[in-house]
């Protein structure tokens, strides 16, 4: 099995004896974070906890909302689900709903587990730059959930009469942006928390109080001025609306789109400070 | 700076100094590695070895000293660095699912100019562990994968950081042969180890590190040579017989009693002399190992 006995022939005799600083190329960055993005969709498609998570949960969430109040628009005289159906108006949130739940779970727990474990001091040493890392882990996030978003959008359309969006171009870009800002916080959080079961048990309790409070769970009709106060200090109140907005005819909203912005960009200028190998 | 060259130096350190706070991990150490030898930092646990290798490569920034490698300076030239040095460090591991083609495939993007990693899944013992998952490898796979990892890029020079702790007697022998492999090669090897025998077997030169300080520095013979003390004759005898007559042999230095078990230390030809005074039939001659050169050189064993 072992090949001790082989004499090698490799090419690193003639390199090596030459002083061959001229000899070798530079990287190339773009097909170092293909690469790594790559094996790490293959990595977290091997993660059954976090597909369920991904694909399943917003199913499931779909499916009871859905069952609960198909399309109702509340009693007569009274406004609930921002007077949208009630599928119009969860289904929009739950895109970015998926998106935080990988966001805020899975994202920062792997990162954390990779410096734990030290993955990230072996993919240091090699070179990798911090920012491979972060790009590479939020283009897996986004490609994931944009899954459980079609995913959700497809069953809804069918299952629960869900009427397409009214400006899918403005619902795809703020959908975009969303997800950006809460991968752009989970690797913030990844920077911040040292140990993989922190950043899990932190990841858990951000992503529930998150949807209780964004009128992604209860209808913000129903919340006290004191929910609603939490839900707008945070990200996903301003994803859902925005979305809602642009996928019920209401044009893009500016404002939110304005504080997803600002908050991805507060979020990446802390990670790129806050970032530790080990 | 000179670059490096064939029989050159590859390393340089010269006063390389490290502190946390008040304690210094690495306190003013001085030493050159020559191209194509395996150079070993040897001392116990928490000596600051592998602080002092970290330093050199360019992952950990140091207080004060220069460091030259392959011509590189690791403090403003570490991305450079790393595309001609290859590494195995002491903690880190890869993600538990990537297969070992993965691993090795990742890994050679990163690097310009990369060797074919396919070669060297055959030339490390892999071949047949190609599509198994990290976590399924034995300890002794996944450090012939980790060396593998470290010549992925053809590296002029490898740090090689406790490369068998943990690893069984077995496994421990087939990663000697692999770095003796290296070694053929014409690879510099630096090898940071608190194994006497791993050091005594495999290293060129050996740096004995103690306290943030290189306290020898010389080849393992050199080594035993200078400070293992000398040869001792070692016999059992009954505890009650006079033996006062053997310091009085010309070479014979110190006399030890326990028990039945006698040593005598001294210089070369004393054990003959010895052994024609009394003609005991348990005789035997210890030579000094690297471990006696250790005792003397630190005051104290590995353990402390």
């Amino acid at each position: 099995m072992h090949a001790a006995t082989t004499h090698l022939n490799t090419p690193g005799q003639a390199a090596s004896a030459g002083g061959d600083a001229g000899a070798r190329r530079r990287p190339r960055p773009m097909t170092s974070l293909r690469k790594i993005t790559s094996v790490e969709l293959k990595l977290v498609l091997r993660e059954p906890l976090t597909l369920v998570f991904s694909f399943a949960f917003p199913v499931v969430l779909l499916f009871v909302m859905g069952e609960v109040f198909g399309q109702s628009t509340g009693d007569p005289g009274e406004v609930v689900f921002r007077d949208f159906g009630a599928m119009d108006y969860y289904v929009p949130g739950y895109l970015a709903l998926v998106a935080v739940a990988f966001a805020m779970i899975s994202l920062p727990t792997h990162l954390a587990a990779y410096r734990e474990r030290g993955v990230l001091r072996r993919l240091h040493a090699s070179g990798v730059r911090g920012r491979q890392i972060l790009a590479s882990q939020t283009l897996v996030g986004v490609a994931l959930t944009t899954v459980g978003a079609v995913l959700v959008t497809v069953l809804g359309m069918l299952v629960y009469d869900v009427r397409g969006p009214a400006a899918p171009l403005s619902v795809i870009l703020i959908y975009l942006l969303s997800t950006l800002c809460f991968m752009a916080l989970g690797c913030l959080l990844g920077a911040l928390i040292p140990r993989a079961r922190a950043a899990q048990g932190i990841g858990l309790i951000l992503f529930f109080v998150m949807m209780f409070v964004s009128g992604t769970a209860p209808p913000v009709e129903v919340m006290s001025g004191v929910m609603l106060d939490i839900g707008k200090a945070l990200p996903l109140y301003h994803a859902a609306t925005a979305l809602q907005d642009a996928w019920n005819g209401l044009g893009v909203n500016w404002t939110e789109v304005g504080i997803l912005a600002g908050i991805t960009m507060g979020a990446l200028a802390l990670t790129a400070r806050l970032f530790r190998w080990d | 700076m000179q670059p490096a060259r064939n029989g050159g130096t590859v390393i340089n350190v010269e006063g390389l100094r490290k502190t946390y706070g008040r304690l210094a991990a690495v306190d003013g150490i001085d030493f050159s590695v020559r191209r194509g030898e395996i150079f070993g930092l040897l001392g116990p646990n928490g000596a600051g070895k592998t602080t002092a290798v970290e330093c050199i490569q360019g992952l950990r920034p140091f207080d004060a000293g220069s460091v030259d490698v392959v011509g590189l300076d690791p403090r403003t030239q570490a991305d450079e660095l790393r595309q001609r040095i290859g590494c195995q460090l002491q903690q880190s591991a890869l993600p538990d699912n990537i297969r070992v083609w993965e691993a090795l495939d990742m890994f050679a993007s990163l690097y310009g100019s990369p060797v074919d990693w396919r070669r060297l899944i055959d030339q490390w013992g892999l071949a047949e562990k190609r599509t198994a998952r990290f976590h399924s490898l034995s300890g002794g796979q996944k450090q012939r994968l980790f060396v593998a990892l470290a010549l992925v890029n053809d590296p002029e020079v490898v740090f090689l950081d406790e490369m068998t702790t943990g690893l069984d007697p077995a496994a421990r022998r087939v990663a000697w042969s692999l770095v003796e492999e290296l070694r053929e090669q014409g690879t510099t090897v630096v090898l940071v180890t608190h194994f006497m025998d791993e050091a005594e077997r495999l290293c060129d030169r050996i740096a004995v590190v103690e306290g943030g300080h290189i306290v020898a520095n010389d080849t393992p013979m050199g080594l035993v040579s200078s400070s293992g003390g000398g040869i001792r004759a070692v016999f059992g005898c009954d505890p009650a017989a006079d033996l006062a007559f053997l310091t009085a042999v010309p070479g014979v230095g110190e006399v030890r009693r326990g028990g039945r078990r006698v040593e005598v230390a001294g210089d070369g030809p004393h054990v003959a002399l010895v052994a024609h005074d009394l003609a005991p039939e348990d005789f035997r001659v210890q030579q000094p190992s690297l471990e006696d050169a250790f005792l003397r050189l630190t005051g104290h064993g590995m353990e402390e």
